[in-house]
């Protein structure tokens, strides 16, 4: 009996390291799934004088798109954000670390599919919520409960394969 | 042109792969003799084809040809022509191109080296080392061909990763995949065992000599890398538990059970299929190493850029060598000559220890390295398990190992006694214990780990010297002892040498973090260094500010030090190039931080005890290596019905 | 007195303390910043992950770093800076994994492994000189043994 064990053992392993191939190891889960979203009060971008916190956007879902004018990638996912705001989608935005506050001057370029945007000079909202880099998006369901985090640029297929059926789920 | 003449040629080297990879074992099954002579032609002839194709990158590299992808993607003009040679092996694909190289470097040396083999298991070995390279062979034309062209070429190259632009990049890479393909060939040797139905110890005396030299380029290779690690990376760590770093000690540590569990095997006939499925382990550990690396399983520092595509072929490739093996093994179980009888004390029962210790050693680097994936498999979220694991799990593996390396090679054959040996060894123990302590407070303070580490070393050590003092006593002089003999005391102290680097640059390594302007100063260990500011320093692909630092050493010498901070033409990346001086005692090692405006800038410097210590261990382990796979008797031509020594 | 002679050596002293100085660390409070080394040592950079937060260059490191030096000036311990931290990116930020049940056998399987070793061995050696007393009893051996050299 004892022939078969190495051959059984290597199985088992090849069977993990078979769904590794499907996993992201760079991926950083968030914990606040399931929890509440992380309290900031920030100047807002399109507002001088106005802040804004998460509670003022509950009642709804919502999405929260971390970006920044220095990111390559976030133009990159721009075009499908303009498709999602024009569908009706609320999605706000956390200015990251816009040192040289170009964040206005392109918006205005390139067009501003956010309800608004929040600006997080520092940093500091960005460690509150575990941003690890740009862009990254938060959906928050309509009670304040962070429901999904997605790393990267949004697409038509994360869309669906992510957020989509979290939305659905909840008959917005 | 000359690129797709590279391409042709693999191709090409590929049929033959397939025509060595058939024909002798079915000629080996069959009993013909002409089939099975095939096998030395087509392996000289991949050889060939291969170091064809392989010239043809490296030309397309030393011509600047950025038609060519990969050298666009990974050279530059400017690059300095060594440095464009080393590119060749820069990336994913010219790495596996390096790795096929190296297969039939091999097979090619087996052809010429192993006449004295029975024409069946030559046959057997060739056979089979055919069918790894079909594999590999197949994978870089599918999936990762070096040769493919960008249209239109672009004007100039992206530059070779400024981390790479080091003299470790020339040799780390090459000696590494010598050690990861090296065990290809006790591989072969084991499933020729498996094929032929006889395992006997002429197998072991076969497989043994190509074993030991794997094992000594992939040691070579590893602490190539560690040496590299250290002058590269700018603050002077030397080992991190990176997932690729663990992919490259698991096949070392199963190398190193599996060569001691060949001199078992060679010498008393015993444990022959437990070394036998040992050669199948460190091959498999080889093949998982490079399936880590390249899949993007895992997340590394080092890994070569992820396609999934890759990853699935070379898991295809481990699943049908390895689990092909594996069922040939369950289903053809050898079975060795009568099991004898050794005493509890004697040097097979410690060998056994040794193999316990070793492979308990390899699963649980392997245990840590794969646990994230098992977890985020399973769906259990994500850990990270980083060098505070590994450090604290190791240390109490290896330490009853390093025990029993001193008392090993002094226990004789068969039956020793515990009392004999406690007497032979008194005076070791004792002097290893004044050491203990004595080294550790010349340092500064006593530690345990410390005291642990230098007890284990100074051990070993004198352990050596114990086994050399005795060994005329028992009828030969030092100068008539085999070399085998010295091989193995000269790689024991080796590893002793290494863990004493190990334990006190770990225990008793300082630094300073400071703010330098011109004149200011700075004391550690002793020396003091002085900083006369830094200059713009043009090098042939990077601009550089370099720094001149004056170090004065205790005993009124002096030397200058010029540590770097160069921005690389090409992309722009920066890279901290940092000075060393290496000396027996220990390296001084000065990085430059930030520039902090006007001529100040923000320097460290780090004394670090006996560093050299780690890499002289493992030339020294390499050196015993080639000591006893040189040995007399696996030249001779062996007497005809040889019983087991 | 001359001029140079009244002005001659606080001018010297103002010249050679501007020259000969002992770099001043880099660091505001060294042992603060032995003390952050220390932890942040054993945390994962979240951005290049094969990085410690101490050692890695990226500027989310750095702006983590400096959240962990406020968070110690203020007075909080080791441990509640890494929850600080792992309350924010969870437990893939520790180097060193917490033992909880998910990860029991990462932390037992090292000894788990020692103890299989050992047992292996005790087994490998003991069922040789079980098999061979007994071949040597079937075989109808006087009973002493042959001397093992």
């Amino acid at each position: 009996m004892k022939r078969w064990l190495p051959f059984a053992a290597f199985t088992v392993l090849l069977a993990f390291l078979f769904a590794g191939l499907w996993l992201d190891p760079r991926e950083v889960p968030s914990p606040f799934i399931g929890k509440p979203a992380p309290a900031f009060t920030l100047p807002v971008l399109e507002r001088p004088g106005q802040t804004f916190s998460p509670a003022q956007a509950r009642g709804e879902p919502w999405l929260l798109n971390v970006w920044a004018p220095w990111c390559r990638t976030c133009r990159k996912e721009h075009p499908f954000l303009m498709q999602l705001a024009a569908s009706g989608v609320r999605l706000y935005g956390l200015n990251w670390q816009d040192q040289a506050r170009e964040a206005a001057a392109l918006l205005a370029e390139i067009g501003n599919p956010y309800v608004l945007n929040a600006v997080d000079q520092d940093g500091r909202a960005g460690i509150d919520w575990g941003v690890t880099g740009v862009p990254e998006t938060f959906l928050i369901d309509a009670d304040g409960v962070v429901r999904a985090k997605h790393s990267g640029p949004l697409s038509e297929r994360v869309w669906n394969r992510k957020f989509a059926p979290l939305l659905q789920g909840k008959g917005s | 042109m000359i690129p797709e003449l590279g391409h042709f040629s693999l191709i090409v080297a590929l049929l033959l792969a397939v025509v060595q990879g058939t024909l002798p074992l079915v000629g080996a099954q069959t009993g013909n003799a002409s089939l099975m002579a095939v096998a030395r032609p087509a392996a000289l002839g991949q050889l060939a084809f291969i170091g064809l194709a392989f010239a043809s990158l490296a030309y397309a590299f030393l011509t600047n040809d950025f038609s060519v992808k990969n050298v666009a993607s990974n050279s530059f003009s400017q690059l300095p022509p060594v440095y464009r040679l080393t590119a060749t092996w820069g990336s994913h694909e010219g790495s596996m191109l390096l790795w096929v190289l190296m297969l039939a470097g091999w097979t090619a040396a087996l052809t010429v080296l192993s006449r004295r083999l029975p024409a069946q298991t030559r046959a057997r070995v060739l056979g089979v080392l055919g069918l790894v390279s079909v594999g590999f062979l197949a994978f870089v034309v599918a999936t990762s061909n070096p040769f493919e062209r960008l249209l239109p070429p672009p004007a100039d190259g992206r530059d070779l990763n400024p981390l790479l632009q080091d003299a470790g990049m020339i040799l780390h890479p090459p000696m590494l995949y010598m050690g990861y393909v090296g065990f290809s060939v006790s591989f072969a040797f084991a499933l020729a065992a498996l094929l032929d139905g006889r395992l006997d110890a002429a197998w072991a005396r076969w497989a043994r000599p190509w074993t030991t030299v794997a094992w000594v380029f992939l040691t070579v290779g590893i602490a190539l890398g560690s040496w590299w690690a250290y002058r590269e990376l700018g603050w002077g760590g030397w080992w991190f538990w990176d997932p690729t770093e663990n992919a490259s000690l698991m096949p070392w540590l199963a190398g190193t059970a599996l060569i001691h569990s060949l001199a078992v095997a060679e010498r008393r006939g015993q444990l022959l299929a437990w070394t036998l499925f040992l050669s199948i382990a460190t091959f498999a550990m080889s093949l998982l190493g490079t399936f880590l690396i390249r899949s993007g399983v895992l997340s590394s520092v080092h890994a070569f850029a992820n396609d999934p595509a890759r990853g699935l072929f070379i898991l295809a490739l481990l699943a049908v060598v390895i689990g092909g093996s594996l069922l040939l093994y369950a289903w053809r179980f050898p079975r060795g000559g009568a099991p004898e009888a050794f005493g509890w004390v004697s040097r097979e029962s410690l060998l056994v220890a040794n193999n316990a210790l070793l492979l308990a050693a390899l699963a649980t680097v392997m245990l840590g390295t794969l646990y994230p994936l098992f977890l985020d498999a399973l769906g259990f979220g994500k850990v990270s398990v980083g060098p505070p694991y590994f450090d604290a799990v190791f240390v109490p593996l290896f330490a009853p190992l390093l025990f029993l390396v001193a008392v090993g090679p002094l226990t004789p054959w068969r039956q020793g006694s515990a009392a004999t040996l406690a007497h032979r060894m008194r005076w070791a123990f004792v002097g290893a214990l004044v050491l203990a302590v004595a080294v550790p407070l010349a340092q500064g303070d006593i530690r345990p780990l410390a005291a642990l580490g230098v007890f284990l070393g100074a051990w070993i050590l004198f352990g050596v010297v114990v086994g050399l003092a005795q060994a005329p006593s028992r009828g030969s002089g030092l100068r008539t002892l085999p070399r085998g003999y010295w091989g193995m005391q000269v790689a024991h102290a080796g590893l002793a040498v290494m863990v004493l680097g190990i334990t006190l640059v770990s225990n008793y390594q300082s630094e300073r973090d400071v703010r330098m302007d011109v004149g200011d100063h700075v004391d550690l260990a002793g020396h003091r260094f002085v900083f006369k500011g830094a200059t713009g320093h043009p090098g042939p692909n990077y601009v550089a500010d370099r720094a001149t630092v004056e170090v004065t050493t205790p005993g009124g010498g002096s030397f200058v030090l010029y540590p770097e901070k160069r921005k690389y033409n090409a992309t722009g990346a920066g890279m901290t190039e940092a000075a060393v001086r290496t000396g027996v005692l220990g390296d001084l090692y000065v990085s430059l931080g930030e520039h902090l405006g006007g001529k100040a800038w923000s320097v460290r410097v780090y004394h670090k005890p006996f560093v050299g210590w780690l890499w002289a261990g493992g030339a020294l382990m390499a050196l015993g290596g080639l000591l006893a796979a040189s040995d007399r008797r696996y030249r001779r031509a062996p007497a005809p019905a040889e019983a087991p020594a | 007195m001359s001029g140079l002679r009244r002005w001659g050596v606080p001018l010297a002293l103002l010249v050679t303390s501007a020259v000969a100085v002992e770099a001043p660390p880099n660091a505001d409070d060294p042992a603060l910043e032995r003390r952050l080394l220390a932890l942040t040592a054993d945390l994962r950079c979240v951005v290049c992950q094969n990085e410690s937060l101490a050692e890695s260059r990226a500027p989310l490191a750095k702006d983590l770093r400096q959240e962990v030096r406020d968070l110690m000036r203020q007075g909080r311990t080791d441990p509640e800076v890494v929850e600080y931290l792992t309350a924010r990116y969870g437990d893939f930020v520790l180097y060193r994994p917490p033992f909880k049940p998910v990860t029991y056998l990462l932390w037992i399987g090292p000894a788990l492994f020692l103890g299989a070793g050992g047992i292996a061995w005790f087994l490998a050696i003991r069922r040789r000189q079980c098999r061979t007393a007994a071949d040597r009893i079937l075989d109808g051996d006087s009973g002493t043994d042959p001397p093992l050299s």
